[in-house]
């Protein structure tokens, strides 16, 4: 089934970026009240640079998978970078199946074109993005 | 880990399950059960524990309603009105009797989620009127600071945040039963946890995810020494089993028609009718009083006092249409029987084969005599909602996730499970199906 691509199942085993870690900016824990899953999120920012995002993430394979692309295409870019990204993924996860998703953008990601189509599980693959943005806003707070 | 089964019927069910030829023809009566999902494949529905499918006697009434009698019940004299309003009190005694019970103990409500919270506002109104001295009330229902509410660990959201707020709002405190590894209450906390304190305990009858029967009988007895209520969520028992609720001594009741094969919108409450008295209104305004005047009302006598608005008549009506379709599945009103029967064998079908698949746990009572129509499980590594997915993709429906049964998910350590439940129209098939995509289930995620 086209929601299972390859690409997800492989990373849904071996998430990149796995693991909570010190230091970081803000910490946010974010879960999906239909099924439970949680994730807790890290964020590390270097000035406007994300200098790294860890997890824990507890859910389907969907959803960690969604974590470890996360990882994969916001460390290292910058904080509006990372912004684009996410509206990027969130226009594809909520396009129905009509938005397959630029490669470009969405690196790996774009593998998770085919969880459009299944209303239900949208969430699963945003948990960690909503988890990313509330972060940002959170360490984005002037001191 | 796993749990073997042992299939034997209980010794109260001298009932058969449906043969095959049965089955084929329960199913012909539910339109929706034709039709195929997902590409093509024919819908395996194993969520019946959510809200069963309806059969075509309980559309037809639905329609029949619109379409020769609507108006609104119990307001107004002409013909309609009169017509209307008799079939709405011919499906409460037809319900009620489904339940063994007298009509005039039946309040019809929008789910067993409303009676629930009913009966907790009961208190609270209750606790209310005395401490401002504003209208009588009853001492059985008047909390006081030192109280107790106890319900269990394996407890539907439906009934337990209904007693957590309950408690916010009058100070009580609430309590509960554990469960046991095996997924039955936890009966040597009984005489730890209740006490003359305990002013009610409510549990469910069958447990929505473990299956378990409870010993309701037990535990009514228990809540009676100690001088509390008992107040039974009888969800996942009156669907499945034959149930006599006034036989089982407990006090109030309740549940919903959409999972009996009736339509959504509309619940019930069951509750001894001096029990009804004693209690303050919920929802008020029309077609609930006796007198109105701007200084205050007086309230009709239950159910009626409990009825406020224009009711949900033509689901009403459904709901009658569904309790004579279940009663109708076996001859001479043996039908609840044999659905427990049948059901009870798919279960135990279905036990026996997930006992093979060292890679399944089960959660629950082991052996097919404790449990009611539902089996949870999980999978070694997958999360239940990819095992619903793949299942899904071969067009069998099931419940993935926590079932509203969040802190019993976390008493046994699990995020998430996969339910099957059933009812009458399920096949000894479909247990294989499920079965078989679990095989699948594990070669996409091994
Ligand atoms: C045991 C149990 N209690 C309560 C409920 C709540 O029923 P409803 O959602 O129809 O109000 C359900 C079903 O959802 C249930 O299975």
């Amino acid at each position: 089934m086209d929601l299972y691509a390859e690409l997800i199942l492989e990373h849904s085993k071996r998430p990149h970026g796995a693991g909570l870690r010190d230091p970081f900016d803000a910490e946010v824990h974010h879960v999906n009240p239909t099924c439970g899953d949680e994730v807790t999120l890290r964020l590390d920012l270097d000035g406007d640079t994300v200098r790294d995002v860890s997890y824990d993430a507890l859910g389907c394979s969907i959803s960690r998978a969604s974590a470890s692309v996360l990882h994969e295409l916001v460390v290292g870019r910058s904080v509006a970078d990372g912004l684009a990204v996410h509206t990027a993924m969130r226009a594809m996860l909520t396009s129905r199946g009509t938005d397959p998703g630029d490669e470009d953008v969405l690196g790996d990601g774009v593998a998770l074109a085919g969880v459009s189509r299944y209303p239900a599980r949208v969430k699963c693959a945003l948990l960690s993005w909503m988890a990313f943005t509330d972060a940002l806003g959170r360490a984005s707070v002037p001191a | 880990m796993t749990l073997s089964s042992t299939s034997a019927p209980a010794a109260d069910t001298a009932a058969e399950p449906f043969t095959d030829a049965e089955v084929a023809a329960i199913r012909a009566d539910f339109p929706i059960l034709a039709r195929t999902v997902r590409d093509g494949r024919p819908l395996v529905y194993l969520d019946s524990g959510a809200t069963s499918q309806k059969p075509r006697a309980v559309l037809d009434a639905e329609r029949d309603f619109y379409e020769r009698h609507n108006a609104a019940v119990h307001r107004g004299a002409h013909q309609l009105a009169e017509e209307a309003t008799d079939a709405y009190e011919a499906a409460r005694a037809a319900v009620a009797g489904f339940v063994g019970a007298p009509a005039d103990e039946v309040v019809f409500t929008k789910n067993a989620t409303e009676s629930l919270n009913l009966v907790a506002h009961a208190f609270s109104s209750a606790t209310a009127y005395r401490a401002l001295g504003t209208a009588e009330a009853d001492d059985r229902f008047v909390l006081r600071p030192g109280d107790e509410v106890v319900v269990t660990e394996m407890e539907h959201h439906a009934n337990l945040v209904p007693w957590q707020e309950l408690c916010r709002r009058t100070g009580a405190t609430l309590r509960w039963l554990g469960v046991t590894d095996d997924g039955h209450l936890d009966l040597a906390d009984l005489d730890r946890v209740l006490s003359p304190r305990t002013r009610v305990l409510a549990t469910t009858h069958v447990s929505n995810v473990l299956g378990t029967i409870t010993p309701v009988a037990e535990l009514a007895a228990a809540a009676h020494r100690v001088g509390a209520l008992f107040v039974l969520d009888a969800c996942q028992s009156v669907p499945h089993l034959p149930v006599d609720l006034p036989g089982l001594g407990v006090d109030l009741a309740a549940f919903s028609g959409h999972k009996m094969l009736g339509p959504s919108g509309v619940g019930l409450l069951w509750g001894r009718a001096e029990v009804l008295d004693a209690m303050p209104p919920f929802l008020t305004g029309g077609s609930m009083i006796e007198t109105v005047r701007m200084e205050g009302s007086t309230y009709a006598p239950a159910p009626q006092k409990f009825e406020a608005g224009v009711p949900m008549a033509a689901q009403a009506v459904g709901l009658h249409a569904a309790v004579d379709h279940l009663t109708a599945l076996g001859a001479d009103g043996t039908g609840m029987a044999r659905v427990e029967a049948h059901e009870r064998r798919l279960v135990g079908r279905l036990l026996d084969a997930l006992g093979e698949l060292p890679w399944v746990r089960v959660l629950g009572p082991a052996g097919t005599a404790e449990r009611g129509a539902v089996v949870s499980f999980v999978v070694d590594d997958v999360h239940a909602h990819d095992v619903g997915q793949v299942l899904d993709d071969d067009g069998i429906a099931v419940r993935v996730g926590h079932h509203c049964a969040w802190p019993l998910h976390r008493r046994f350590g699990v995020a998430a499970t996969t339910r099957v439940s059933f009812g009458p129209y399920n096949t000894v098939g479909e247990v294989d199906a499920v079965v078989a995509g679990l095989h699948r289930v594990r070669e996409v995620f091994a």
